[in-house]
C-alpha cells in the first residue's frame, strides 16, 4: 500500500550533496565561466559611469529619434531627466550595463541555439523542456546555486536574468526560422543554394524581424529580473527596492519600481521600433 | 538528340521506402501498399526521355505524382530507386558538391507560388542563382537586367515582389531562372496560380522565348489546354505511373487507355473555347452618323442584302448597338421622318468579349434571336456568334471533329494558337 507517510526518495539531499561536490570540485570552472561576463560587465559599468549624464541622455534621443521619431525622444529625454532628479542616475546607469550585458551573452548564446533548434526537429524536441523548466523554476531555486558557484554581486545577478531571460529569444528564433516558407528553402536550394547560403540569404534575412521580437522580449525580462537580483547583491535600481521592502520604506520602494518601469519603457519602446522599421523594409 | 532520361524511377515516401519497394515488386497496388503500411507511393516505374530543345508536358491530376517527379530531376527529392541522366551523366550518383554544381549551372526552376525573395527587390530575385554562383555584383546585375528585360519587366528592377501582380511576379520567377542561363528550365507548374488571360500570355511569351533561345523545357501542368497549347511532347501520368509518352497528335489520336481518354473526355468544350475562336464577321455593319447609317438607308440596305439585322459600328468600328428590319420601321413610322438610327437600337443588344468562353455565351446566344456581337477589350467589333455556329461548334467539339479545319476560315481569329479537339 501507498501510504505517503515518509519520504522514499530524497532527492533533495542528492541535490545538495551534488551542488556540494560541483563547489567544491569544480568551482574553477565556474569562476572561469564569469570572466567573460564580468569584464563585458564592468567595462559598460564604468563606460556608462564615466560620461557625463547629458551624452547618454542625446545618445539615447538621438536614438530613440532614429528609430522612431520626436515624439519616441521626448519621451526618453524626459524620463532620463526625472530619473536623474530623482537620485537614481548611478543606479539606472549599473541597472542598464546588467541588462546590456545579460542581452549581449543571450544573443551570444540564444541566437545559434534558436537557429539550430528551428532546423532540426530532434534538435528543438530535446531543447524545448530544458527551455520550460528555464522559464517556470522560480528563480529563489537557482538563486542560491548561483550565489555558491560564483559568489554574491552584479556578475551572479547578471548570470541569473540570463537564465531567466534567454529562453524568449531561442523560441522566437526557432519560430522565425521555422516560419520561412518552405517553398523559399525548396526555391534557393534549386538555384544550388549550400545549407550556409539557405541560412544566410533566405532563412535569417525571413526570421529577423521574429527574432528582434525575442530580443525586445529577453530585454524586458531581463529588466524584470532587477529586483531578484538585487536579492543576491546585485547593485542597480533593485538595490533600494530591495532596501525599501526590508526597511518599509514605502517612497524608495516606489521610487526605484518608477525608474525600473521607465527605463523599461524606454528599451522597449526603442527595440519594438527597430523589429517594425526592419519588417517595413523587408515587406515593403 | 537525347538530354534528359528518366529509367525506371520511383519514390515511396515514409519511413521504410524499401519495404514499400519490395511491395511493388510483388506486384502490389499504390492503395494496397498505402492500407498494408502506411507508405505513399508517389511515382513508380517512371521512364522516358527528353529531347534537346523541346517543351515536354507532364500532365496529370493532382496526386498523380507529377510535381515528384520534376523535383527527383534535380534531386529536391531524392528518389527511391532508378536513374536520372542529364547528358549522359547520373545526377543520383552525384556528390553534395557536384549537385550543387549542376543545379547552379545546368537547371532551373519556375514555381507555381512564384517563390519569390519578399525580402529582395525585382533585381536582387532575378540575380538571385548568380548571386549564389559567387559573381560579382555589376556582372550578376547586368545578367538579370538582361533577363528581366526578356520577360518585358524593364524599368520595375527596384521593385519589391509584393508591389506586382501575380503575372508580373511570375515574371520576375521566370527571369530568375533565365539569369543562369540553364540548359533545362524545370517549370513546375508555373503558370497555373494566374488566371486565364494572362496564362495565355505568359504560355506565349514562354513560347516567344523558346523560339529565340531553344532551351530543353521540363513543364508540369494538369490543364489539358496548356498541354497541349505549348507541349512538344506529352507525358500523362496517373497514380505515379506514366501513362502515355507522345506528341499532342499522337496521344490525341491514340489514346493509350481509358484514363488518357477519360481524361480528354472530361474538358468542356465550351469552357476552353472562346467566343473569338468562333467569331465571324458575315453580318451587315454599318457606320453610324454617316449617310448611309441613317434608318431608311440601312432599311433599304437589309432588304436588298435579305437580311434581318445590322451592327451599328462608329468610325473607328466600335460596337454601338443592333438594329432589326422591324425595329427600323417602327423608328421611321414614329418618327416622321425625322428619326435617327439609334431610336431603332434593339434594347438589350448586348456584346460579349472575345476571351469570354462559350460558356459564358451560351445565355446570351440562347435568348435572343440576332447572332450576339463579340467585341474585343477595346470594344471593336470582331464579328458574330450564330446560334448555328454555336451549335455546329458543340457538336464538332464532341464528336472528334478537327476544331483546327474550322479556324483556317477565319485566319485572323486566335484559335490558330487553340487546341485540337478529337
Amino acid at each position: 500500500m501507498l501510504s505517503f507517510e515518509e519520504k522514499v526518495i530524497p532527492l533533495d539531499t542528492w541535490i545538495t550533496g551534488f551542488i556540494d561536490w560541483l563547489v567544491e570540485g569544480y568551482r574553477w570552472f565556474f569562476q572561469a565561466l564569469k570572466w567573460p561576463v564580468e569584464y563585458t560587465l564592468s567595462g559598460v559599468e564604468q563606460g556608462l559611469l564615466a560620461v557625463p549624464p547629458l551624452l547618454v541622455i542625446s545618445i539615447f534621443a538621438f536614438l530613440a529619434w532614429r528609430v522612431s521619431g520626436f515624439k519616441l525622444a521626448g519621451f526618453s529625454v524626459f524620463s532620463l531627466v526625472l530619473i536623474g532628479l530623482l537620485g537614481f542616475w548611478p543606479e539606472t546607469m549599473i541597472t542598464l550595463a546588467m541588462v546590456f550585458s545579460s542581452v549581449v551573452f543571450c544573443a551570444v548564446v540564444g541566437v545559434p541555439l534558436g537557429i539550430w533548434a528551428g532546423r532540426s526537429d530532434r534538435f528543438d524536441k530535446l531543447l524545448r523542456p530544458v527551455l520550460d523548466a528555464m522559464q517556470t523554476t522560480p528563480a529563489f531555486v537557482y538563486l542560491v546555486p548561483i550565489v555558491m558557484l560564483f559568489s554574491i554581486g552584479n556578475v551572479a545577478g547578471v548570470l541569473a536574468t540570463i537564465v531567466f531571460a534567454l529562453p524568449p529569444l531561442i523560441r522566437l528564433t526557432s519560430l522565425g526560422i521555422r516560419q520561412v516558407h518552405p517553398e523559399l528553402v525548396e526555391a534557393a536550394l534549386a538555384f544550388g543554394a549550400t545549407g550556409w547560403q539557405v541560412l544566410l540569404k533566405v532563412q535569417i534575412p525571413l526570421a529577423l524581424p521574429t527574432i528582434m521580437a525575442g530580443l525586445n522580449q529577453t530585454i524586458m525580462m531581463a529588466l524584470s529580473m532587477v529586483v531578484i537580483a538585487a536579492l543576491i547583491g546585485a547593485g542597480g535600481l533593485g538595490a533600494p527596492v530591495v532596501l525599501g521592502l526590508n526597511t518599509l520604506d514605502i517612497g524608495l520602494a516606489t521610487v526605484g519600481g518608477l525608474a525600473i518601469v521607465l527605463l523599461a519603457i524606454i528599451l522597449d519602446r526603442i527595440t519594438q521600433s527597430m523589429g517594425i522599421n526592419r519588417t517595413k523594409e523587408n515587406n515593403r | 538528340m537525347e538530354k534528359i532520361a528518366i529509367k525506371n524511377l520511383f519514390k515511396v515516401f515514409g519511413s521504410n521506402p524499401e519495404k514499400g519497394m519490395e511491395l511493388l515488386r510483388e506486384g502490389k497496388s499504390k492503395n494496397e501498399i498505402y492500407e498494408q503500411t502506411g507508405l505513399t507511393v508517389g511515382v513508380q516505374g517512371a521512364s522516358f526521355t527528353v529531347n534537346k530543345g523541346e517543351i515536354f508536358v507532364v500532365m496529370g491530376l493532382s496526386g498523380s505524382g507529377k510535381s515528384t517527379l520534376v523535383r527527383m530531376l534535380n534531386r529536391l527529392i531524392e528518389p527511391t530507386s532508378g536513374e536520372v541522366l542529364v547528358d549522359g551523366a547520373d545526377v543520383l550518383k552525384m556528390s553534395k558538391s557536384e549537385l550543387v554544381k549542376f543545379r547552379r549551372s545546368k537547371t532551373s526552376m519556375v514555381f507555381q507560388s512564384f517563390a519569390l525573395m519578399p525580402h529582395q527587390n525585382v533585381l536582387e530575385n532575378a540575380a538571385f542563382g548568380l548571386e549564389l554562383d559567387g559573381m560579382e555584383r555589376p556582372d550578376r546585375e547586368a545578367r538579370a537586367m538582361d533577363a528581366l528585360k526578356q520577360v518585358g519587366l524593364e524599368g520595375w528592377e527596384n521593385a519589391y515582389p509584393d508591389e506586382l501582380s501575380g503575372g508580373m511576379q511570375q515574371r520576375v520567377g521566370l527571369a530568375r531562372g533565365l539569369a543562369v542561363d540553364p540548359d533545362i528550365l524545370l517549370m513546375d507548374e508555373a503558370f497555373s496560380a494566374l488566371d486565364p488571360l494572362i496564362r495565355t500570355e505568359m504560355q506565349d511569351e514562354l513560347l516567344k522565348l523558346q523560339d529565340r533561345h531553344e532551351r530543353t523545357i521540363i513543364f508540369i501542368s494538369h490543364d489539358l489546354d496548356e498541354a497541349l497549347r505549348i507541349g512538344d511532347r506529352i507525358a500523362i501520368m496517373e497514380g505515379g505511373r506514366v501513362v502515355q509518352v507522345g506528341s499532342p497528335e499522337e496521344i490525341l489520336q491514340n489514346p493509350a487507355d481509358d484514363y488518357v481518354r477519360a481524361f480528354f473526355r472530361g474538358v468542356d468544350p465550351t469552357g476552353v473555347i472562346s467566343a473569338g475562336d468562333i467569331v465571324r464577321d458575315t453580318q451587315p455593319t454599318v457606320i453610324w452618323h454617316t449617310k448611309q447609317g441613317g434608318p431608311r438607308a440601312t432599311l433599304e440596305m437589309l432588304n436588298n442584302r435579305d437580311r434581318e439585322f445590322a451592327y451599328v459600328l462608329d468610325s473607328e468600328r466600335r460596337f454601338n448597338g443592333v438594329v432589326s428590319v422591324d425595329s427600323l420601321r417602327d423608328a421611321i413610322d414614329k418618327g416622321n421622318g425625322k428619326s435617327k438610327l439609334e431610336h431603332a437600337f434593339l434594347s438589350d443588344a448586348i456584346s460579349v468579349l472575345e476571351s469570354e468562353s462559350l460558356q459564358d455565351i451560351l445565355p446570351q446566344v440562347a435568348s435572343h434571336a440576332w447572332p450576339i456581337p463579340v467585341v474585343d477589350a477595346q470594344n471593336v467589333y470582331r464579328g458574330v456568334v450564330s446560334k448555328n455556329r454555336f451549335l455546329r461548334t458543340l457538336y464538332r467539339a464532341e464528336n472528334g471533329a478537327h476544331f483546327e479545319q474550322q479556324a483556317v476560315e477565319h485566319p485572323t481569329s486566335k484559335c490558330l494558337k487553340s487546341p485540337a479537339f478529337h
